[in-house]
């Protein structure tokens, strides 16, 4: 087992004991500007040396200054240093396990040192926590978090390695496993979260609505609030303007895509399709719905470049709190307990770093646990802790009054309709960080139904399609290392004998029955969207 | 020369004339002449940037939307000093974090000798489990030895990353324009070869060469992780944008100082029938330095822009990235971290610029052109 490498860096100044050779160092870093501080002395009189000189001083001070900032001053100490002051401890005193256990000892780490990217938003806290608290550090990983500016950028990273992995849209390893954009494959083993996205309107669009729908002018309109109201804008806008109604969403196989698609086609309004020449998907819509980073939603809307759009938090609190919007509904309503966003990492990665992966995971479930942990009343116990980390400038970086809305588990309509929601967040009750089959193939219909999936294709398809996506074999090992540490209880995670699907569900804002091991029949029945061939559901 | 004429030559060269002033009044020259060129050089520019802060005070107070202000310039300066705050804080928490992953891995070495040295005693099965766990041991000794702090770079560490990339841009722009540049200025028919290219690619926006230079380093470096190569790849994309940008600016300067060598020292080449390598040597390239620097300069000041643009596009570490994370943050303070980070910005163009003039005056021997 190769354990010693020759020499490894360390910071000079933290380590007492390479005093002498790190002077030595940055003696020799001093010679080049020394040496041109010479040649300025014996600058010559006559014009030609002077030329000469200068030129060549000129020269050297410039390459002088390129090399000092861009070369690194790495002084190490070596294995030889550690050894040293290590023989220098009292082992006598150390107590010995006579007969340590395989579980004892730590996961053979394949590589330690990790970069992982997330997108400003709540939901990027089980990495956030697990690093934060420590459970990263606990199974000898030190993790740095990296911001990307979009979806596009993460996920082009995350396939390029300069991410190991990334917090992720739940259709984003699906999407680029299967070819929908970019493709390259990309696994999951762990879910981030349930829920916590919301849909909001400008104030104009939500005073029309209120116009058409006089019920929701109440100061505390009964929820769900359906689309049906915003229909008659739509058709007039189009009328009027000619052209769809503008509204925003993240990314192409987003959760917000679908989510907004679907509630807009339960009131029959038709939000476009892909087609094979359409990739913006455009095709048909009523309404236009175009890709906009999270954090620049607000803008947009302020701007009026989209006139609603579906965001997670903080977005949709970020509106309320300065007034320019009003969130109509969240996908708690639309679909209950609906997968958000997932951990993800190239299949490449995953295969070449089997140890570190499980490593990531058993952070990540102890993170999502922490996330959710709840007194005997039902309180979240640990989520101020965790909003004030979230606050932080490198992190989400929103006023923590904003992003504690939603995470306390209040979401904000209107001042004056407030509604406790308890499970706008879920990191890990409900079982949402397994990674359900059943979920990958939702996002696979949703892609089929609006034809980003271009092709009819038969059951067995999405099922064996999600297979290759979710591991829940390795959330299931992860967690079985925790049990065995006693960090985690067996009735925590799904039991032994289950297959990957949820229960049958018809918890959606329409009411629509989703059964994942039938997803003909469940594309079959929107009214707006793509059909298939029925036959296709028995193979 | 006395210290008067050096202290004036040295104002000059270094770009700095609003010194020149001090140094003749210092002299006991004509006071009422270097008042004025106080009042001039000094007293006004500062008059100048107080009325701006008036105004800018002013306007922070009205331009209010729903969802941001102006920041003002308190706000912005107290930004500033939380932003150089965090970096110390920073430090010394990172500094704190590896003296106790040390610590650490002195003990958890210790604790693999003693598993070692258990080892040695026992015998069987029991041997092989204590040198595994001694070996696990050391292992993570090794890994907590190495440990190198995870925390998000500071506004700090950002401008470092930033003045490296441009640096480490701009060098190799700089070696790849300047023989060429002395090429097609000798050689009227390397000019017409390369005139193609120039003409089409200099007016060419920079930020549309980012995606390109993206994929040849991404091709380069395919296969390898982040940490397992000598550069960052984000590092090499940056500076390699930063590179085609500033690269125009230097070739056509050289070509064109090279070109117009005065006829008399060719002539004086030829009647001292100095060699090719001589005549480069000894006259090209001192004659045409001062223009060379001089399209140095403007290249690195394209350089710093370009940069700034690229990592806020691409993501790459550096002030760009800075700035684009504060703006996705949109909490009260963005908006002064931005205005203070802008302010930066432009303060170390400056300094950038005022490196390079002074280069290039130290090679205009002794008519350094006005600033």
């Amino acid at each position: 087992m190769p354990i010693c490498p020759s020499s490894f860096c360390l910071e000079s100044e933290s380590v007492p004991f390479t005093q002498s050779e790190s002077d030595a160092s940055s003696r020799a870093e001093l010679a080049p500007v020394r040496q041109s501080v010479s040649l300025k002395q014996s600058a010559g009189s006559t014009r030609a040396s002077f030329i000469a000189t200068s030129g060549k001083l000129a020269l050297l001070g410039f390459v002088a200054l390129s090399g000092m900032l861009t070369g690194c001053s790495d002084s190490g100490v070596t294995l030889e240093d550690l050894e040293a002051a290590a023989a220098k401890v009292d082992i006598s005193k150390i107590e010995i396990d006579a007969e340590p256990s395989d579980s004892a000892v730590m996961l053979d780490l394949e590589k330690s040192d990790l970069t992982f990217g997330f997108i400003k938003l709540t939901d990027c806290a089980p990495l956030v926590i697990a690093k934060e608290k420590g459970y990263f550090d606990d199974e000898g990983l030190n993790v740095t978090l990296d911001t990307q500016s979009n979806w596009k950028i993460l996920l082009d990273n995350v396939i390029n390695g300069q991410l190991d992995g990334a917090h992720m849209l739940a259709g984003q390893p699906i999407g680029a496993t299967i070819g929908v954009g970019t493709k390259s494959p990309i696994v999951t083993a762990y879910s981030l979260d349930y829920n916590g996205n919301g849909i909001t309107v400008s104030n104009e669009v939500w005073a029309q609505m209120q116009e058409n729908d006089p019920a929701l002018k109440s100061p505390t309109p009964k929820h769900p609030i359906s689309a049906a109201s915003l229909k008659p804008i739509v058709e007039e806008y189009l009328q009027d303007a000619g052209e769809p109604f503008p509204m925003g969403m993240v990314f192409p196989v987003s959760t917000h895509n679908y989510e907004i698609r679907y509630w807009l086609a339960a009131s029959g309004i038709h939000p476009g399709m892909y087609t094979e020449s359409d990739i913006k998907g455009f095709t048909d819509a009523q309404v236009k719905l175009s890709t906009v980073p999270p954090p620049q939603m607000p803008q947009n809307l302020e701007a009026d470049i989209v006139k609603g759009y579906c965001v997670g938090e903080p977005w949709n609190q970020k509106a309320v709190v300065t007034g320019i919007g009003v969130p109509v509904t969240t996908n708690y309503d639309i679909w209950k307990n609906n997968p958000e966003k997932v951990f993800g990492v190239t299949e490449e990665w995953a295969e070449k770093h089997p140890q570190t992966h499980l490593a990531v995971i058993k952070a990540l479930i102890r993170a999502g646990k922490w996330l959710d942990s709840t007194d005997e009343s039902g309180k979240l116990v640990n989520r101020e802790e965790a909003v004030e980390i979230l606050s932080r400038k490198d992190y989400v970086g929103a006023e923590k009054e904003v992003i504690g809305n939603s995470m306390m588990g209040t979401f904000i309509f209107q001042s004056t309709d407030v509604r406790e929601m308890p499970d706008f967040n879920v990191f890990f009750k409900h079982e949402a960080s397994y990674p359900h089959y059943s979920d990958a193939i939702w996002f696979l219909t949703q892609m089929r139904r609006w034809g980003q999936i271009t092709e009819s294709k038969p059951a067995s398809w999405y099922a064996d399609t999600a297979k290759k996506i979710y591991r829940p074999e390795i959330y299931r090992q992860a967690a079985e290392l925790l049990i065995s540490e006693g960090k985690l209880d067996p009735n925590e995670i799904p039991a032994p004998d289950y297959d990957g699907y949820r229960a049958v569900t018809t918890e959606f804002i329409d009411g629509n029955e989703y059964d994942a091991k039938d997803p003909i029949g469940y594309i079959n029945s929107f009214e707006i969207g793509n059909k298939d061939d029925e036959s296709l559901a028995k193979k | 020369m006395n210290w008067r004429g050096n202290l004036l030559r040295f104002c000059d060269v270094a770009g700095l004339p609003i010194l020149e002033p001090f140094v003749r009044l210092a002299a006991g020259e004509d006071k009422r002449e270097q008042c004025i060129g106080i009042a001039k050089f000094i007293l006004l520019p500062i008059g100048a940037v107080c009325v701006f802060l008036l105004l800018w005070a002013g306007a922070a107070s009205n331009v209010v939307t729903d969802s941001a202000k102006l920041p003002s310039p308190q706000a912005t300066w107290a930004a500033g000093k939380q932003l150089i705050g965090m970096h110390y804080d920073q430090r010394a928490a990172d500094k704190a974090a590896k003296q106790a992953k040390l610590t650490e891995a002195v003990q958890l070495l210790a604790e693999s000798n003693a598993y070692t040295a258990a080892a040695a005693e026992a015998s069987g099965e029991t041997q092989t489990l204590l040198e595994n766990k001694s070996l696990a041991l050391k292992k993570r000794a090794v890994t907590a030895a190495n440990f190198t702090p995870s925390s998000a770079p500071t506004f700090i560490d950002q401008i470092w990353t930033s003045v490296k990339t441009v640096f480490f841009g701009f060098f190799l722009a700089t070696i790849v324009a300047v023989p060429v540049g002395v090429l097609c200025g000798m050689s009227p028919w390397f000019n017409a070869a390369m005139t193609p290219f120039i003409q089409i690619f200099k007016p060419v926006s920079p930020l549309a060469w980012l995606p390109l230079a993206f994929i040849v380093i991404m091709w380069y470096y395919a296969g390898y992780s982040s940490g397992e190569t000598f550069f960052n790849k984000a590092f090499l994309i940056s500076a390699s944008t930063v590179c085609l940008c500033s690269l125009w600016p230097t070739l056509v300067n050289t070509t064109l100082g090279v070109a117009s060598v005065d006829k008399d020292f060719i002539n004086v080449a030829d009647v001292l029938r100095l060699s090719w390598w001589q005549r480069l040597t000894k006259i090209i390239l001192p004659a045409s330095l001062p223009l060379m620097f001089a399209g140095m300069r403007i290249s690195l000041g394209v350089g710093w822009m370009v940069l700034i643009a690229a990592d806020m596009l691409a993501q790459n570490p550096g002030l760009g990235k800075f700035v684009w994370d504060e703006f996705q943050n949109g909490s009260e303070l963005t908006y002064a971290r931005i205005a203070f980070s802008v302010i930066v910005i432009g303060m170390i163009g400056l300094v950038l610029d005022r490196i390079m003039i002074f280069f290039r005056n130290l090679v205009s021997f002794g008519n350094p052109s006005p600033v």
